[in-house]
Parts: structure tokens; sequence; C-alpha cells
């Protein structure tokens, strides 16, 4: 068997014939300024990745949703073994579930929603920090599923949802996807939050007076307008 | 006044007398647990008056995911409203397939194939073991043993995975058929479960390495919480927290259903009756449903595995292509379903948190005229109360850990 030995790395031809000292020194030297016109230009073209803020943010959140521990019915039990073992959801940053809504900032509707529940819901959807996002996970929070009946509203009636998930109950790994969709969703279109999609500018939760200026109690919620992202 | 301010200010709550000896300095505080709280196991919510940390009185106030199925199961025909009956008791799907298809056959005078009633008890064991599992997870968490929520969740994909194979579904997976079971265990089901019966003693042998000498685990749950077994018989108490206490009333020795005559398995109880026995009667349940299961995969009979007649069965699917009968019985069945004459049953088994009844009234047509489920979630809820008075409150979280309430049970 014959063994060939090669330089790990860029592989180019002409990538390859700039030795590595050869770039550290060029750094340096760019370091120092005493890289000058061409030789700058093209080291900048180089070596410099640009972006915008809001990509980096947006980049940022998407990794690191907190979602709230928030269990309804059977679907619960699917959300709590993504954390488990074989799917383990850890892998991607989503496993930091959180039992406070001031701490998350993604709410997975796990289950059947009652009449009696929508309010409770809606209020610890309203009580999480801008931005956030919510899941509908599984038939009935979607679309009430195989329970059309008196008992069941589906989400989309009470709160803004990003994503659905179908199944009765969605297998982990569906549920997953849906995360991932949404990481998907958050990266590429961030101005494209719930309060553009369902055209509700101006309805943030506010107390009466704040955004006077001479009112300096004003509550912790962003003033309109001031929702970069959300 | 909208519905749901109505609804917050019509509960009352009971009465605390203080007593003499108390500083009358102090105030009683009344705490709202829930109806979003991680430790309620599910959408329970429960306003506990404290003294202190001293927990003096406690109401639970449910209904937070009712979701209708009894009224929803009167709308559909018999077969049709398996389905939504699975989802009441959303960790004991297999068990409420069976109440209420065991009272359906009840009903009818179906007779059940002994393989299929073998595959049922296969299945209702390993769901017995799954939903300790489930319960052994989280009610660990909430004593603060992370890792054991791990390991119980690795069991149960195994077991969720013998599931699928034979379903094709993980959770809510209708196999039960009025009649028997929709399809026989695929090649290589046999396989997985005797690796799977193999493993788990040893499994629950380590579970029990790990937390029943753990001082932290010792100190939430010894002593903590007991009921008398007069009390639990007085709240119509049934399963683990009956056993717990030292009454070894169980239905499949009591009065035996679905061949569990067959099968030489012993009832775990406890002495005490606080949260220690309540854990511990579980863990040994674990074991003897392995038990259980390795002798009907043992002694699987040969046959079929849904009853034969054709007015309660679907025909098998190649009958349709040659047989007229077969597709009128299938056309009736499907569009219509079968009728049942008229008459009630109560049909009660052991599902893993207690007796769990179905009855079913019917009025001679193809659909049930009342369902209803006596749910044991619900009737074993009513403990909280009794068993947590003058405790701390921290030991109302292990003490409803322990009681392993299932919410979609009890609202239904």
């Amino acid at each position: 068997m014959e063994v060939i030995r090669q330089k790990v790395g860029p592989s180019s031809a002409d990538e390859s014939s700039e030795d590595f000292r050869v770039r550290q020194l060029r750094a340096r030297d760019m370091l120092r300024g005493d890289l000058e016109g061409q030789a700058l230009e093209q080291y900048v073209e180089e070596r410099v990745l640009t972006t915008t803020l809001d990509k980096a943010v947006s980049w940022a959140r998407s990794n690191a949703l907190f979602p709230a521990t928030f269990g309804l019915a059977c679907c619960a039990i699917e959300m709590m073994s993504i954390v488990a073992a074989r799917v383990d959801v850890a892998r991607f940053g989503f496993e930091a579930f959180r039992a406070s809504p001031r701490q998350a900032d993604l709410l997975i509707l796990s289950g059947r929603v009652s009449i009696k529940m929508a309010p409770i819901v809606r209020r610890i959807y309203d009580q999480m920090l801008e931005p956030k996002w919510a899941i509908a996970m599984g038939a009935c929070s979607s679309s009430m599923g195989v329970f059309n009946n008196y008992a069941i509203v589906p989400a989309d009636k009470f709160m803004p949802v990003d994503v659905h998930v179908p199944g009765c109950p969605p297998r982990p790994e569906a549920l997953m996807h849906g995360i991932l969709k949404l990481r998907k969703m958050i990266q590429e279109d961030p101005d494209i939050g719930w309060r553009d999609g369902y055209h509700a500018r101006g309805t943030e939760e506010i107390a009466e007076g704040a955004g006077e200026a001479d009112n300096p109690t004003a509550v912790n919620v962003f003033l309109p307008g001031d929702t970069a992202g959300a | 006044m909208s519905t749901y301010r109505e609804m917050e200010e019509s509960i009352t709550m009971a009465p605390v007398e203080r007593l003499e000896s108390d500083d009358q300095e102090q105030e009683l505080l009344t705490l709202n647990m829930g109806p979003h709280h991680p430790a309620t196991h599910g959408v329970l919510r429960l306003l506990v008056t404290l003294d202190g940390e001293v927990v003096r009185d406690l109401k639970p106030i449910i209904g937070y995911v009712h979701t209708g199925i009894e009224k929803t199961a009167e709308d559909k025909s018999y077969w049709k409203a398996i389905p939504v009956v699975e989802r009441m008791d959303y960790l004991a799907y297999y068990f409420n397939a069976y109440a209420f298809c065991g009272a359906t056959e009840t009903l009818l005078g179906v007779d059940v194939p002994p393989r299929a009633q073998y595959l049922r008890v296969i299945h209702m064991e390993l769901n017995r073991i799954m939903s300790h599992l489930v319960w052994l997870g989280t009610s660990a968490l909430d004593l603060g043993a992370m890792s054991m929520f791990w390991y119980c969740f690795r069991e149960r994909e195994t077991i969720l995975d013998l599931f699928e194979q034979s379903s094709g579904q993980r959770m809510h997976t209708r196999y039960f058929q009025v009649g028997g079971v929709i399809e026989d265990i695929p090649h290589g089901f046999e396989e997985k479960l005797r690796q799977f019966t193999a493993l788990m003693p040893k499994r629950v042998g380590q579970y029990r390495d790990l937390l029943h000498r753990n001082e932290i685990v010792l100190q939430r749950l010894r002593g903590v919480c007991p009921l008398s077994e007069e009390k639990l018989l007085e709240l119509g108490i049934t399963g683990p927290l009956l056993r717990a206490a030292g009454n070894p009333w169980d239905l499949r020795k009591a009065m035996p259903y679905c061949s569990y005559g067959d099968f030489d398995f012993k009832i775990p109880v406890g002495t005490q009756g606080d949260n220690y026995d309540r854990y511990a009667v579980r863990m040994a349940e674990m074991e003897q449903s392995v038990r259980i299961i390795d002798q009907a995969m043992d002694g699987l009979p040969e046959g079929p595995f849904i009853t034969t007649d054709r007015k309660v069965a679907l025909p098998p699917r190649h009958e349709l292509a040659t047989s007229m009968e077969a597709l009128i019985h299938h056309f009736k069945l499907v569009t219509e379903g079968f009728r049942v004459p008229p008459g009630e049953v109560y049909f009660p088994i052991e599902s893993p948190r207690g007796e769990l009844g179905c009855f079913v009234r019917s009025d001679g047509s193809s659909k049930p005229a009342r369902v209803h489920m006596r749910d044991p979630s619900f009737v074993n809820l009513q403990a909280t109360a009794p068993m947590t008075e003058g405790s701390y409150i921290a030991d109302l979280i292990a003490t409803l850990a322990m009681l392993d309430p299932v919410l979609g049970g009890i609202d239904r």
C-alpha cells in the first residue's frame, strides 16, 4: 500500500504555495500598520468578514432559544423526550428549559389548549420578554385535532404562532425539526416577527401614560417602534 | 364581568381554623401554585394555605385540560371512539383503549381470542413500565435527582420502539380493537422484547442503587405524608397508593380479566403508606410487569389475533378482492359501524394509577349513548389534602410527585 503524505489545510495550488509562516508575518504587519496600499486592500478583502449587527444578533438569538417549561398534555411527554438522550436537543443549544416565562423566549404549546386554559397561556406568552416565538406542537393546538368540540381552542385564535408541528403527538424528531425551522426563520427573516405578520404594531402591552416624556415610571416593555427584530 | 373573572371569583377557600396555641401575630398565606408550574406534573392548580412553611389547607382546581372526550365519544361510532378515549390518561393509552374495548366487548358478548388477550397483556404491561418510568424520571427531577430523568427516558424509548414496531405509533397507538388487536406482532418484535425484558430488571436494580440509599431521597420520602389504609379506602383511592399502605388490592388478582389469571406474579405492598412506600411499590411493580411479559411471550398461543366475527371486526384485506360478503361487511363497518345491543356495563381494569373503569351505556345504535371513565388520577387527587395537611410545602412537592396524577385523565 502506498502512503501519500500531504499538508493539511487549504489544498489548492496557489493557496498552499503560501506558507503558513508567510501569512502569519503578513497578519503581524497588518496589525502593526506596516501593510499599505494594494497589499492592505488585498489583505482586508481576503481576511475580514463583514456582516450587519442585525444578522449577528439574529444568529446569536436563533442558536440560544430558551423554551419555557410548559407542558399541557400528551405532547408534553414527547417534548420532554427531546431533552432526553436519544434526540438530545442540546446538540443545537435548545435544552435550557426555563420555568419562568420571564427567562424564556420560546413557548412550545405542547398539547391541547382548553378554553379555560387559553387566557393563562396568553398571559404566559405576554409575560415573556420580546423577542419571543411560539411553536404550536401537535394537532390539538394547531387545529383542535381529533377533538373538534366545544372544549378546545386552537392556538392561532388567541396568540401568534410561528411554527406548527403536525402529529398526534409529533415525534420528538418532528418537534426538533420544527425548532430548527424556527431557527432558520429567525436567521433569515429577523424582521418578520409576529407583530408584522399579524399586523399587530401598536398593540404592545404598555401601561397607561407610559411613553410620555414627563413620566419616568415606564414599564418594562419596549415602546412602539423600539422592538427591533421582534 | 368576563367568564374568566367569574370563574376565578367562584373559588372559595375552606376556612382554616387557627389553633389556640398559635402565635396570633402571624398571618396565613394563600399561595397559588399552577396551572403553569413545573412541579405539578401538568396543568394542576393548587391553592395552598400556608402557615409559615406548613401546609394548612390545600385545594386542587382542575379542568385546565378539559377536552370533552366523553362527549366526543358519544358522537362517534364505537370503533371510532377508541382513539379519542386513548387520549385521556396520556401515559396509559393501552389501558384507556382496553377499558373501552372491554366494555364494548362485554355488551356485544364477543369472545376475544386467547392470542389477542396475550398480546394485550404484553402491551399493557409494557405500558405500565413506561408509565412508571416517566413517573420515576419526573419525580426524581422534582426531588433534585437530575440524571434519573435521562436513564428513565432511555428505557422509555426502548418501549416506545416496541410500540412503534407493533402498531406504527409511539403514543396513542390504537392497537387494541373491539374483539382483539389490529395486527399481529411483526417479525423481530419478540427478539427485541426479549432483549428488553432481560435488561429491564437490571435497570430497575440500577435505579434502586442510585436512589434507595441516597440520603436526600430518603429524607424527602421516608415517613413523609403517610395516610392510613382506612382513610385511603374512605376516599376510594386505588392503585399503588393503596398498596403502599398495605392493602394488596389489585384488580389483576382480585377480578382477573384478559387472562391475567394465567400468569404468576406478585402484588408488591408497602407497610407505612408513606412516600417511600409509594416509591418502592412502583419500583417493584416494574419488575413484576417484566415477569408477566416474559410469561405471556412464552405462552403466546397460536390462532387469530382478532375475533372472526365479521359483524364486529374488519375482514382481512385480501378477502375484499374475492368475497362479496367481506366487501359488504367492510362497507357496513366503515360507514356505520357495528350496532351494540342496548344495555350498560362498567368495566374496571388496573391501570398504572389504580382502578380505571369504563362505563358504557348503549341504546342499540352504533354510537354509545354515554361513555364515562372512572379515572384513577381523579379519585387519587383527593388524597393530596389529607396527605399533606400539616407537612412542609417542600413535602407537598414530593407527595404530589409520588401521587403521580395525570391531568389528562383527571380533566378528560
